[in-house]
């Protein structure tokens, strides 16, 4: 038997413990039950939301299910996919996806005065979304022919490669994805052993450097919707409205809520992007502290599954690579909860799983088809 | 390839167990992160769900819950008959609530392309616009929306975001012109008088657009506004009403009965038209107002939404003076109309008695002045005029010699009296008070003392006296009811309150006294040489009266007052008062025709034809009372 040199590399001691059964259904079908379980329950509990949120729109769940339809099926042909083709070709798939953000920038559509869709013809998408995949797998692969923890000229590399795709979709502008390609390769870096003096040296230079990034970088808007998380009152009809109505929404539902359909905030219009962004305000509307706990419970399922998913699998790469895509899922909950309920600066990033939207669903789903591949690797053979 | 060279790094090789271990732990640091930030959405929104849950329960209730004013009915106002004249009519109002409106420019564009808005409407708009009034509270921009109007509104109601259709009631006078001096109107509430609100006011003016700004509208605002009810709606973010939580009923305004008799009214309007002047009619028992009139009128309704500015010009500058209301504000020298009272003040201060006469070469001298007081007869009245013939034929000379004997401390008292030189008090706003002269207001307002002649020509109604129409009705009314001197007033009830009419003053007189100068009236109209006799033909009842003539310009002495040389405005105005019947006065008529010449020619008839269509009436109302009385109502 002749083994290729990434055998030898990859083959790890005390993985693959999470079948009992080496040939069970699930690892046939590359699917991982308890992730799968997480993953539909929450998709149903959002549909609730979404048909009281959308105003009863059969139409708009209609779509919604046709997009999940699609997700799901994208989520189990990736599952399919040998993980060793997919590091092989990381770095071509990021080169793809940059190549295509450049041309975004250059021939991209939009709306609203941002350009974030390229044409196709006859299919628009955002080239931004690949980079949420894109951009993990590059680092995974980076480190997984390298010896960990990392030296500052890998850390330095690893960096570049994550802060160029975040420029370009910043100049979109589109802060929101640009915030989350860019945490899901820092967190691949985290896992893969950064140095915490690093860490902790970054965090430093960054306080001290806020004042000028304040100053020369950062747009208007975005200066603005940061002093309106500071005091959102000053400006009550305008930047301040959504973040108001959303804090009033969400706080009028209490412990119970106001009951399905019944929320005034959402169902009376106060409440903005109440089916997209702010969904999550119409969930706390309506179903009260104790729907939201149900929500977060979801998500605290499929998260600490991940995590799990990511300390038995059994290369460097489909560690590095799962814990990324769980934890980036993490950082979308937060951002998205933090940002609706007032905690962190409005940036556009929609509730995964319960947001109305086709293009993030996607994304987010073929992440969890890497982390349905990793789970159900086949084992290597031991030497 | 940048992924597939691992060997760079030559001091060190890859430890597959030390590497799973620093991944392991890393992920066990990031589900303690995961743990930490779960912990920090979950006491947010405790903090927000159940800490200060009333706070942001109690923020969604008021943008949900909005409270609004229902204004009230405004009360209506009725001819003595019940004949309605004042009404609310229900108008669809396109309003903007400026708060809801994202682009105002390009929503009034909008609207524009859809219905016609003038620029009258656009200016109203923003004048109404720029005034203070509560958030949220909707400006009128087009009144009186047609069917097609609404309809096209309602199609785009989708792209047109605080845009209203309201449907309000609106002030309407069904009767037009014809009472707009007396009635008024009601208009838009000026920025002038909302300042002047108190917090009450503000109050019962919320939801109301008009206020009374003239005529009875003004003078009994008080009662016809009611008071504002409020209504709890829901409304969306978009301030659409969805449905009514809770309501308080406004209480509707209260409704008046005039004592004014609409076909008397027509009546005396018609006998005017063509001509500026005043008829005002009262009833002799109440002192109520049986009819008012002012010519030329307009039409109040112009008024009610706000007037165009052309409209407005057109009748501020018609020479015409519409808007002036003559039967109160004009203020013309009452001429010979003062001689009953004045020759029966002379009786009563035993200055003269019946049987005293004078001869009239036709002027009268003051000794030691070569000055002549002209009587109006070029040749004079005779060499024997007693005070009846003086009266009847109004002679002049007679009345100077009264006077010269007399003297103005004994004649003021008996105008004061009878009412003249202060406002009547009726119960509209803006009436003069005329002038009835005397030594101290001479000192006052001239700066000079009393001349003999002064009292000469306040014996023929003319010098420094003014009296307005309604002053002179009050005075025929006064010699009516031999010296009782009411009200006057418009309003008879007030919802099914009967107003009181208040007795004002009163000229004792001896019966005696009476019947002379009352005979002497009659004569007037009824005897041969009666400068009023044109209009006793076909009377089935006796009238009382006398006639005068205003000038308007002096006439040089000696000059002739030649009517063709002079402009049609320059020209006399004529006079009338009386009363009928004379037995038993019911009703006292005062009429001034501008530039009429001759109260006998141009004034007398119009009271004559107010005569006879309130005994017509009454005739009719006697006849049915004695028929219901007959059916055993």
């Amino acid at each position: 038997m002749i083994l290729k040199r990434q055998d030898f590399v990859r083959r790890l001691p005390d993985s693959g413990h999470h079948f009992k059964s080496a040939t069970s259904f699930w690892r046939l079908i590359h699917v991982d039950p308890l992730l799968l379980l997480g993953l539909l329950l929450l998709t149903g509990y959002g549909l609730v939301v979404l048909y009281s949120a959308s105003g009863h729109n059969y139409f708009m769940i209609n779509r919604q299910l046709f997009f999940f339809g699609l997700a799901y099926g994208a989520m189990f042909v990736v599952a399919q996919v040998n993980l060793l083709f997919i590091e092989r070709f990381a770095f071509w798939f990021y080169l793809l996806g940059i190549v295509l953000l450049v041309l975004v920038l250059v021939m991209g559509v939009g709306a609203k005065g941002a350009q974030r869709w390229l044409s196709l013809g006859f299919i628009r998408f955002q080239p931004s979304e690949i980079l949420k995949l894109a951009v993990p797998i590059c680092v995974a692969a980076f480190f997984s022919v390298r010896v960990l923890p990392p030296r500052l000229t890998h850390v330095l590399v690893c960096l570049a490669f994550i802060l160029l795709p975040s420029i370009l979709i910043v100049k979109q502008p589109d802060l929101g994805t640009a915030i989350l390609v860019g945490t899901s390769g820092l967190i691949g870096l985290f896992l893969a052993g950064l140095p915490w003096r690093y860490i902790i040296g970054t965090l430093a230079t960054l306080a001290i450097a806020s004042w000028p990034m304040w100053h020369f970088v950062m747009h208007d808007y975005q200066k603005r919707r940061v002093l309106t998380l500071l005091d959102p009152e000053a400006d009550k009809l305008g930047a301040g409205w959504n973040t108001i109505q959303a804090k009033t929404a969400i706080g009028s539902g209490g412990w119970e809520g106001k009951g399905w359909m019944e929320g005034t905030q959402s169902q009376l219009d106060f409440l903005p992007e109440s089916h997209t962004d702010f969904i999550i305000a119409v969930l706390a509307e309506e179903f009260g502290l104790m729907g939201f706990l149900l929500l977060i419970a979801g998500y605290f399922f499929i998260i600490s599954r991940g995590l799990w998913i990511s300390v038995t699998a059994q290369t460097t790469f489909s560690r590095i690579l799962a814990g990324s895509i769980t934890l980036t899922f993490m950082v979308y909950v937060f951002v998205n909860v933090g940002m609706v309920s007032g905690l962190l600066p409005i940036v556009g990033v929609p509730l995964p799983m319960v947001s109305l939207g086709g293009t993030s669903l996607i994304s987010l789903m073929l992440g969890f088809g890497l982390l349905m591949a990793i789970a159900t690797e086949p084992k290597r053979v031991t030497i | 390839m940048p992924f597939r060279d691992i060997d760079q790094d030559h001091r060190r090789l890859k430890d597959l167990k030390s590497e799973t271990r620093l991944i392991c732990a890393r992920i066990t640091t990031a589900f303690v992160s995961v743990l930490v930030l779960f912990m920090i959405l979950v006491v947010r929104f405790y903090d927000l769900q159940v800490i200060h849950y009333d706070d942001y329960v109690t923020r969604a209730e008021s943008n949900r819950i909005q409270v609004q004013p229902v204004p009230p009915n405004r009360g209506l106002i009725f001819d003595r008959n019940g004949v309605l004249l004042a009404e609310n009519r229900p108008s669809y109002t396109l309003s903007l609530v400026r708060e809801r409106v994202p682009n105002l420019d390009a929503t009034l564009q909008q609207i524009a392309g859809l219905i016609s808005v003038s620029n009258e409407d656009l200016e109203n708009f923003r004048k109404a616009l720029s005034q203070r009034r509560r958030p949220y509270e909707s400006v009128p921009l087009r009144y009186h929306l047609t069917e097609e109007e609404i309809a096209r509104i309602a199609v785009n109601e989708y792209a047109l975001e605080g845009v209203e259709v309201e449907a309000q009631l609106v002030r309407y006078y069904p009767h037009g012109e014809l009472f707009a001096h007396t009635i008024g109107y009601v208009g838009r509430i000026s920025e002038r008088e909302v300042s002047g609100f108190d917090d009450e006011a503000y109050r019962r003016y919320s939801g109301t657009y008009s206020i009374g700004k003239s005529g009875i509208e003004r003078f009994y605002e008080d009662q016809l506004l009611g008071d504002v009810g409020t209504q709890h709606v829901e409304v969306n973010a978009h301030g659409r009403v969805l449905r009514t939580l809770e309501r308080i009923d406004p209480a509707p305004g209260t409704d008046l009965h005039l004592f004014i008799d609409i076909q008397l009214q027509r009546t005396a309007a018609e006998a005017l038209q063509g001509r500026r002047g005043a008829v005002i009619a009262i009833e002799v028992a109440t002192g109520g107002v049986l009819a008012f009139v002012s010519t030329p009128s307009y039409d109040p309704n112009l008024f009610v939404t706000g007037i165009s500015h052309k409209n407005y010009q057109d009748l501020n500058e018609s020479p015409d003076l519409p808007l002036f209301n003559r039967a109160i504000q004009g203020q013309y020298p009452p001429g010979s109309i003062l001689k009953p009272m004045l020759g029966l003040g002379a009786l009563e201060a035993g200055v003269i008695t019946p049987q005293w006469r004078i001869r009239d070469p036709g002027f009268f001298q003051l000794e030691d002045s070569a000055h002549r007081y002209r009587d109006w007869k070029k040749y004079g009245h005779g060499n024997q005029v007693d005070l009846r013939q003086a009266i009847v034929e109004s002679c002049d000379t007679y009345f100077y010699s009264l006077a010269n004997r007399m003297g103005i401390d004994r004649m003021h008292p008996v105008g004061t009296a009878f009412g003249l030189g202060e406002k009547t008090g009726i119960d509209i706003p803006s009436e003069r008070a005329g002038n009835w002269p005397s030594r101290i207001w001479k000192q006052a307002v001239r700066g000079l003392p009393w001349f003999p002649g002064d009292s000469l020509n306040v014996s023929i109604g003319q010098g420094d006296v003014l009296a307005t129409p309604l002053q002179l009705a009050v005075l025929a009314a006064g010699l009516a009811d031999r010296g009782v001197i009411r009200g006057p007033l418009l309003v008879e009830r007030v919802g099914g309150v009967k107003a009181e009419v208040p007795e004002r003053r009163t000229f004792t007189a001896s019966e005696e006294n009476w019947n002379t100068i009352g005979s002497a009236m009659e004569g007037v109209i009824h005897s041969p040489r009666g400068t009023a006799k044109v209009i006793a033909k076909g009377a089935t009842y006796q009238i009382a009266g006398k006639t005068g003539t205003a000038q308007v310009i002096g006439i040089a002495q000696d000059a002739k007052y030649d009517r063709d040389k002079i402009n049609e405005r320059n020209r006399d105005h004529a006079l009338f008062i009386a009363y009928a019947p004379v037995e038993n006065p019911q009703i006292a008529v005062a009429v001034v025709v501008e530039n009429g010449e001759h109260g006998s020619s141009t004034a007398a008839p119009v009271a004559r034809r107010v005569f006879d269509t309130w005994f017509a009436l009454e005739a009719a109302r006697q006849a049915v009372e004695k028929e219901q009385t007959a059916l055993g109502f």
